[in-house]
Parts: C-alpha cells; structure tokens; sequence
C-alpha cells in the first residue's frame, strides 16, 4: 500500500482473528487489496489456525504447525496490522473506537465483529475444579495432551461431534475415556435413532464407554476432579472431565456496545448488525433466528461482509443448508436436511453383517434430509441433489444405491437371484453363498424353508437374506414350491412376529434401534402395527432394563382407562374375583357423584365399569378410589383383564373347593403383566361351570380331587371350548401352573394373539409338555414370570395421580373469552 | 370473505408436547389438537376426526400422520385430510415454533 493510502485510506478493525475473520479478509484482498488500512485483534497469542483440525492435533493425526491457515508472513505481505494475544474490552460505537485489554485504543471506520462462540459449562457443583476442560482452542487442546496419560481416567460431557471426537482424541493416548451423554441416542441432533444406535456401537468397540440418558449432577474432587456423579446415583471415576456439552455466540461485547444481541449479534441478510458501520460474522452472529457452529456458513457470510465492505449491493446471504461429518478415523456418518420423521416418504436400506444404514428423506419427490452411516460416498450427492431440489421422482427406485446405480433398472428379485453367480454370497451372516445353498437343495430334496434353514444355516440368523433364499427354493422346485405359509409382521420387514422375537433373544437386542438395525428394518422407526409389537417383545425379553415406550402404545394404554365412541373415558377398577365390599361400592358410588359419571354398569366380567369420565377428571378420579384401595382393572390392556369366579364351596352346596378364594389369589398373582392379547381367567367352584370357565383363556374347574386346568378357551368373536391341559390337586400347584402358562403363552405368542391363536399354532401336545411333565421347564417358567412381575408391581393409577405422565391429562392451554358472546 | 391479521397467540414451551404424541388448546369454539412429530415439527387440527368425530388427539402419531383411536382412521397432519381409500378431512390450523415456543393463530381458531 502507498504512503499516501496510508494514511487516507479507510480503517477497518476486526474483532477476532479465526476462521470467519480469516475467510472474511482473504475475500476481501481477492476484491479490493488496498481499499483498507486493516487492524486485527486476536485474543488467542497465534495466527489464523483451522480449528476444526484440533481434533486430528488432539488425536496426534497433525501437528499445530500442519493447521496454520494464515502465516506471520501472509499478514506483513498484505499489510495487515495483526495484534496476537490482545483481547477487545469494548467498543465506542459514538466515537468509533475499540479499546483493548492492554488499554490500546484503536479507531475505526469499519468495524467487523468475529468473535466466535464459547463452550457452555454446565451448572453444576465442581465446574471449576482443575482438571475440568473445554475443547475450544488450541490452549484447550495443549492442557488435554499434557494431562492425558496412559492409564488415566477421562470423562467427556456431551455426546455430540465435539465431544465424541474429543473422547476417540483422548483414547488415542491411551486413556480410559467415557463419554456421558444426556439424550437416549447420541448426536441426536444430527442423526436419527437408528445411526444413533450404529454410533454408539462403533465407539464402544474402540474401547470408549458410553453412558446415553445419563444426567450429570455434579463433579466431584476437592483438590481436583476425581469423578462425574449421574443423577442415578452412578459414580464414573475421573482424572479429566471435558465439557462438551454445546457453544454458546459469543456477542457479550456487541451486547455491551448496545447492538442488538439475541442468541447471537443479530444482522440482517447484509450481515449488518444495527449499527451501519459494524459487521459481524461467523458463529456470533444470529441470521434469520439462526446461529451456526459449523465453517460452510460462515464462508458464504465471508463473502457478503466482503462484498458490502467494497461497497457492492448485490449479495445477500439467504442462511445455509448444513451437513454433518464426524471426524474420527474408522467411522463414517453423514447427515444433513431434516430427516427426524416422515417414515412414510423415506427409502431405507440396511446391511446389519456390515452396520450400513442409509436414510433418504423426500418430500413431493424431492429429497429433504439424509442419514447415512457406515458408506457415506454418496453423503455429497445426496447433499447437492437436496440443495438444487433436484425431483428424484425418476430414480426413486435406484435412488438408495447411490449415484454409481443411476440408470441401471433394478430386477425383480427372482430374475436377479437367478442371475447370480454360484459364489454369490446370499447370506452375509452364515456366509452362505448361491451354489452351497442350491446344492443343499438339490442334495437333501429340502422343500421349504425352515429345512433349507436347519442344513444351511442360511438365512437363520438375520432373516435380511429370506426373499433370496425363497426364490432360490421356489427357482430349484418350479411351481412345486408353495411359499410356506409366513406371514411377515409388516411391510418394514420380512420377519414373522415369531422370527422376531426369536431373534430377539438370541441376538441380545435390547432397543427398539437395535432391534431394527439388526434385523434390517426397511423403514426407520416402524410403522404402527410393529412398533407396538416389538414394544412388547422387548418388555417381556427384558422386564427389568427395557424402558416401556408409551407413544407406541393405543391411547387405552397409555392412559389407563378405555376410550368411548364420544372421546370421553371408561374406568373398571379391580373387583378381585368379582368380590367386593360396602366400602368399595360406597367409593364408587360417591365417585361416580362428584364428578357426575353418566353411566354405572356392571361388566359381563363381574366387575363395575364407570363410563363417560372426561379425560381431565381421570387422574382425580383415579385418587379417589386408589384412596379406598380401588386400582386399576386393566379392562384397557393387552394383559389380565378379570378372573371371574363363582361362590363355590363356601356357600354353594355343590362346590368343592374355594373358587372365590382361587379366583382372588390368580388374579392378585397374574394383575399387571403386559401378555400379547388380553387374557380372562374364570374359577368354577364345580363342573356345572357358573363362572363360564371353559370359554375363558385360562379356566379351573374345582372337583372334589382338586382343580382341572383348561385353555384356550374364547367368547368373543369367535367362540372356543376349553381344551383339558391337565389336573392338579393343591392350590399352590393350581397357581404355580396356571402362572407358568401365561408365561410361556408372553415368550412364544404372537403380539395380538389370543390364547387360543397361539395354542392352535403351537399345539396342544407341546404345551401339555412343558407345564404338565416338564416339571423343571414349569418351575423355570413360574420364576420367570415372577420376575417380570417385579418391573409391573407399581398401580398405574396411583403412578399417574402422583404425576407420572400429568402432561397427557391437562390441555396445553384454554382460550375463553373474557365475557361470553 | 374477510380477512384478519395474523393473531400469534403463545400456547407454552415445545417440550409440554410429547414426540410423536399431542396436546389439545380448549377454545370456546372447538378443540384443537397439537401435533409434535418425531422431527419436532408440528401442525394443528381441529380435535374432530373426519369419519365420527373421534379425538384425533388421543391417536398413535407416526410420520406426519395420525391414526385415529377410534376406528384406525389415518389423517394426514398437514392437510387434515383422510388418507387411503377413507373420505373426509378435519380442518387444519397454522401453527409455528419461535425459539422453542409453540404459537397458534387464533383468529382463524375460534373463528366459526
Ligand atoms: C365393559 C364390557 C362389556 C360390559 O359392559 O359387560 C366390555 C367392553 C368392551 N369390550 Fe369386551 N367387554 C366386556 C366383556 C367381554 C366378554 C365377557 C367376559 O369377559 O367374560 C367378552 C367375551 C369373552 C372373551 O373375551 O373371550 C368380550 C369380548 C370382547 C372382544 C372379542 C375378543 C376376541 O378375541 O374375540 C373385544 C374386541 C377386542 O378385544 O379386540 C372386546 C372389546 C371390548 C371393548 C374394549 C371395545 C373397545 O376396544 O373399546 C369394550 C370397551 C368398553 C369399555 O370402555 O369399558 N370385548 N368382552 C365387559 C368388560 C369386562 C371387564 O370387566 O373387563
Ligand atoms: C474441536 C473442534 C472441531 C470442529 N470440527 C468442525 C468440523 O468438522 N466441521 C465444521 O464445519 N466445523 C467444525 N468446528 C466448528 C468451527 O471450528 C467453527 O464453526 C469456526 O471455527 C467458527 O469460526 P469463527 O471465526 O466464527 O469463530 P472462531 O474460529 O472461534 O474464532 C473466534 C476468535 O475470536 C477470538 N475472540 C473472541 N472474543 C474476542 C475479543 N473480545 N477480542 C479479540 N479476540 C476475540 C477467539 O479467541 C477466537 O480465536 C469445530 C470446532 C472445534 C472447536
Ligand atoms: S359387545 Fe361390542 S358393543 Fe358391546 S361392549 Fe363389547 S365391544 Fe362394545
Ligand atoms: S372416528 Fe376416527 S376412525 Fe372412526
């Protein structure tokens, strides 16, 4: 720059001296070299680096030096004054100044703010103990390596990019790391659950614990960290604890300068802030209700501030599309767009044997968001089809495959089978490939699928592989091959419900993501007719760890009570064995008074059903009887609904036993327990059978040598006689039986299918088996179920009246006029 | 027809709404149900299903779509409209979020 330009040429000053300020000045010399006189203040003591290479510096991958961006040299030769180390206290917007920490004082006629963000520490107790960290710069970055020892324990708050390239940064030096995350799935922000639950798999296999759900309450140490303590009560021993909980813009100076400061500085599409003569850009600022913490967005600001600081109307920044990468070697995710629902427009395509899985999104034929985890090549592609709002209508159906498929038609199933080589591999998991398969075939005269299963192995672990190994069968026998008879759960899968929970267990899958991924869902998050299903299976796997997912239940279960034509609710309190007292019908009574319950009727189930309760009264409702020791009758769920009994021997002159008494210890024994269809028990007092116990699920008929056991009874839509399973002469044996069966029917049915379904499928014969002659394989049953009735042991009621779930109960809000109309 | 402006009116904090479930605003004219999908987007219809009138707001939310607890019906979010081979929709409202509140436009709301 001349002499002259000097000292007459405008002074721009930026506040700031990282990627944004960086990015913003390298557009500006490319424009203009010599419209400025240039003043930089950096309050980190080191030139322009590119931060968001920490990571590999933290991991060892590169060195401070490698992420230089802007050297001493490149600020002499473009004739910028550059001052390390000095942080701005404040800015004289009136006399256009900027003071600095050192009291230098510095007067401009542009100022551009370019402050970044600052790492959010959460509220807890022990925040400012040594050996907490953030993960900002490269100070943050020098502290970590220095600490981290082989050996020493780390804790990293924050699941998201930051903290999980944190914690793969930290174990590459040896350290026992744990990452606590708040949210159920990791980087939930940017993946769904299902690449959540892929996430968190491959970072446990490098070594890293992860604890998800898991809310930190405080830091412990006194002279320093020594752990992180949950709010479960858990305790994680720490040497090291890294905040990596979220940023927050850093606009504290534009605040105190009296700009307007939102989240961030606000500014308009000019990157104005509310005063003409001050820019701002990067993570600070606040655009459109917006603020950015990744570097794409703030090039493209660069550029505007750049432009409009050459005077040039034209450009505008209109806010940027982000898409997310995470940076640690060996694990490859991409996200962008909004992808959290819309399972009903979405492509999906799953390979559990290799933890692929790939999301597209598409909204009108047009893609609106994308996740892809494990073969992220086409993550760009997706990215600029979804940017140009390119119609992907035409490649819909190869759009999945990635752009290397595009045009080629996809077969259909058979034709491709047939067309595969014999080494074709058909099942990833079993490594059963083509020729293998068809020579089994051929060999063993297999004809159906389960055969081909138990010589091949094939398909016999995942399912992914059924339809090929199908066709292969149906290709091998011609029109001799008729498709066994399987009914698949639903259209996300090829699975039968009973495959499914049979895999389940033996895959140890414990989350519905898991459950999906593994089993290679064809749609993200289910639909309505699976997720309640696997719901199910996965509480009655793992009574005491599954966590009960209540959007996926029907409205009747979630809130305890049966919904009526009209919205209005039923309510049924237990009546144990269809007992009851003055006191009880007196609570009924006075209930159905105070909140002036149209209709009182007594069940076909000896029991007495309130009806017309509206949904905001259900929670007092529920209150007052809980009080006179009513709960709840479940008449609402897939799970016992009532033991009918008759009166029996104690009034009856034929009875032969206590039915009344039966009746009331099975239904204390059995209430609560979520089975696949409802189940209705009755007691007969003798064969004459008043309490209709041979068209129940379960019935016991009393005789004078002690009770006979039936199933598979039913009375609804379609009517069944009781089948004898087998006869018992004790009380205790009585219970411990019939317990055992309701167990074996909650492990093996199909969800939805009664009783009597799942006996008809099974067989009489086996069942007899397992409770009647296989006397370990009952009492094994009998513990089981006892067990699973530990996690249900609690009255939904009395839960929801001491607030569980309130929220579901009240309206969100009520609009009345002030005066009515 | 004629036309008002825009009337925003705070309804309470995105979180009172559970994902993939509903809440109702009472107004003196009707109920409406407020959806929240998995995506945290959100959309507003009158609490009446198309078929007989059940409470869309008791329904199981999958996609941007809801099935009706009564008889199963599936009304899309964004239109209100019956979707499948069922006829029939249930009027829709607008809806926004604005950091992290959810807000309703009454005029239309309780207008008749
Ligand atoms: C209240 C009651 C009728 C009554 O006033 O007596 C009743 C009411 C309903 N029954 Fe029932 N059933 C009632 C006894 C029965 C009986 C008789 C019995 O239990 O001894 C049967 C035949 C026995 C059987 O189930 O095998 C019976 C067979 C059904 C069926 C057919 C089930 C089947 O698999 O065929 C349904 C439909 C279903 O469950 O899908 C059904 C469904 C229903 C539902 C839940 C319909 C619904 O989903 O809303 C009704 C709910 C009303 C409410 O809000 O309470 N109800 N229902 C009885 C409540 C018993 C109780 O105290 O819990
Ligand atoms: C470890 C890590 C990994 C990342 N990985 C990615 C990634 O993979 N992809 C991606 O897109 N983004 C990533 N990011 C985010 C990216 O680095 C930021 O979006 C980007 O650096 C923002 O640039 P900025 O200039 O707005 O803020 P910064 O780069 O933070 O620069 C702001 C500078 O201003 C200085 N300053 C603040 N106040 C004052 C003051 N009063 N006076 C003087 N100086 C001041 C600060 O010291 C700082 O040096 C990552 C960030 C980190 C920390
Ligand atoms: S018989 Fe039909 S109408 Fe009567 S209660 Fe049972 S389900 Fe309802
Ligand atoms: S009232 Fe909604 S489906 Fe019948």
């Amino acid at each position: 720059m001349s002499e002259e330009a000097q000292r007459t040429s405008p002074r721009l000053v930026v506040v700031g001296n990282g990627m944004a300020a960086g990015r913003m000045l390298e557009e500006l010399f490319q424009r203009a070299p010599d419209k400025y006189r240039v003043t930089v203040f950096g309050a980190e003591p080191r030139v322009n680096y590119n931060r968001i290479m920490l990571s590999p510096v933290l991991a060892k991958e590169k060195s401070y030096e490698e992420i230089i961006i802007h050297d001493e040299a490149w600020y002499r030769g473009k004739g910028v004054r550059l001052h390390k180390g000095e942080t701005v206290v404040s800015i004289n917007r009136a006399a256009r100044t900027v003071t600095t920490a050192s009291g230098r004082v510095e007067a401009y006629d542009q100022l551009v703010i370019a402050t970044g963000s600052t790492p959010i520490a959460i509220p807890v107790h022990g925040v400012t103990l040594p050996g907490v960290v953030t993960f900002r710069d490269l100070d943050d970055v020098e502290t970590m390596i220095d600490q981290a020892k082989p050996g020493r324990r780390a804790v990293v708050i924050g699941g998201g990019l930051l903290g999980l390239e944190a914690a793969a940064g930290l174990k590459a030096h040896g350290m026992a790391v744990s990452v606590v995350h708040l949210m159920p799935t990791l980087m939930e922000r940017q993946l769904d659950p299902s690449a959540g639950y892929l996430l968190q798999k491959a970072i446990e296999r490098r070594g890293v614990d992860v604890f998800t759900g898991a809310n930190t309450q405080a830091i412990l140490g006194d002279a320093s960290v020594t752990g992180v303590k949950l709010d479960d009560g858990r305790v994680i021993p720490a040497d090291m604890v890294v905040m990596a909980v979220g940023i927050r813009p850093n606009a504290r100076l534009a605040k105190e300068a009296g700009l307007d400061v939102n989240r961030g500085v606000t500014v308009d599409d000019f990157m104005r802030t509310s005063d003409p003569h001050i820019h701002a850009v990067g993570e600070c600022v606040e655009h459109r209700g917006q603020c950015y913490g990744l570097v794409a967005p703030l090039y493209e600001m660069a550029k505007v501030v750049a432009a409009r600081l050459c005077g040039e109307n034209s450009a505008a920044y209109q806010g940027s599309l982000t898409s997310t990468k995470l940076k640690v070697s060996g694990i490859d995710l991409f996200s962008a767009g909004d992808f959290g629902d819309a399972e009903n427009d979405e492509i999906v395509l799953r390979d559990p044997s290799r933890s692929v899985y790939k999301r597209v999104v598409l909204r009108d034929n047009r893609i609106v968001g994308a996740v892809l985890f494990g073969e992220t090549e086409d993550g760009a592609w997706f990215f600029d089809l979804m940017k140009k709002q390119t119609d992907v209508g035409a490649m819909r159906d190869t759009l999945i495959f990635g752009q290397a498929y595009q045009g080629g038609s996809p077969l259909d199933p058979m034709a491709a089978v047939a067309a595969m080589p014999d080494d074709a591999e058909i099942c990833g998991s079993n490594g059963g490939c083509k020729s293998a398969i068809t020579s089994a075939i051929a060999r063993d005269a297999l004809t159906s699928l389960d055969e081909v299963r138990a010589q091949t192995k094939a398909s016999a672990s995942c399912g992914q592989c059924t339809t090929k190994v199908e066709a292969l069968i149906a290709a091998a026998l011609g029109d001799k091959y008729k498709a066994a008879n399987r009914k698949p759960m639903c259209k996300c899968t090829d699975l039968t419900h009973e495959e499914a929970r049979g895999l389940i267990i033996s895959k140890k899958l414990a989350s519905m993501p898991a459950v999906m991924q593994e089993l290679g869902w064809k749609s993200s998050c289910g639909c309505p007719s699976c997720r309640p299903a696997l719901n199910y299976y996965l509480l009655c796997a793992w009574p005491l760890d599954y966590k009960d997912d209540a959007q996926s239940r029907f409205v009747n279960e979630r809130v305890h009570a049966n919904i009526q034509k009209d919205g209005t609710f039923s309510v049924v309190p237990r009546m144990w064995g269809g007992l009851t007292t003055p006191h009880e019908l007196r609570a009924i009574a006075d209930v159905a008074e105070r909140f002036r319950i149209p209709t009182v009727k007594v069940t076909g189930g000896q029991r007495i059903d309130l009806l017309g309760v509206k949904k905001e009264d259900l929670p007092a409702v529920w209150a007052e009887l809980n009080k006179a020791g009513l709960v709840s009758g479940h008449a609402y769920a897939k799970g016992l609904r009532t033991v009918k009994t008759c009166v029996g021997k104690e009034w009856c002159r034929f009875g032969t036993q206590d039915s009344m008494g039966l009746g009331v210890k099975l239904e204390r024994l059995l209430c609560g327990s979520w089975t696949p269809a409802k189940v209705k028990l009755a007691v007969s007092g003798c064969p004459r059978n008043c309490a209709e116990a041979t068209v129940k699920d379960i019935g016991v008929v009393c005789v004078d040598s002690g009770f006979d056991i039936h199933i598979a009874g039913a009375a609804g839509l379609h009517v069944r006689a009781t089948d004898l399973l087998g006869h018992v002469e004790t009380e205790e044996e009585a219970l411990e039986h019939v317990a055992a069966i309701l167990q074996l029917y909650r492990e093996e049915a199909a969800y939805l299918d009664r009783i009597y379904k799942w006996v008809e499928k099974t067989g009489l014969a086996r069942v007899r088996a397992k409770i009647m002659e296989d006397h370990d394989a009952r009492r094994a049953l009998y513990a089981r179920f006892l067990i699973s009735q530990r996690a249900v042991r609690k009255d939904p009621w009395a839960e929801r009246v001491a607030g569980f779930g309130a929220k579901e109960f009240t309206p969100l809000a009520v609009v009345m006029p002030i005066a009515a109309e | 027809m004629t036309y008002s402006a825009p009337d925003w009116f705070d309804i309470g904090p995105l979180e009172h709404i559970p994902q993939r479930g509903a809440r109702i605003v009472k107004t003196a004219r009707r109920d409406i149900a407020v959806f929240r999908t998995a995506g945290d987007d959100i959309f507003a219809l009158e609490n009446r299903c198309p078929h007989k009138g059940g409470p869309l707001s008791e329904g199981i939310v999958h996609g941007r779509k809801v099935a009706c607890p009564l008889h199963n019906w599936t009304i899309d979010l964004e239109s209100g409209a019956a979707t499948g081979a069922d006829r029939g929709c249930a009027r829709s409202f607008r809806v926004k979020i604005e950091k992290g509140r959810v807000y309703l436009e009454m005029s239309v709301a309780v207008a008749p």
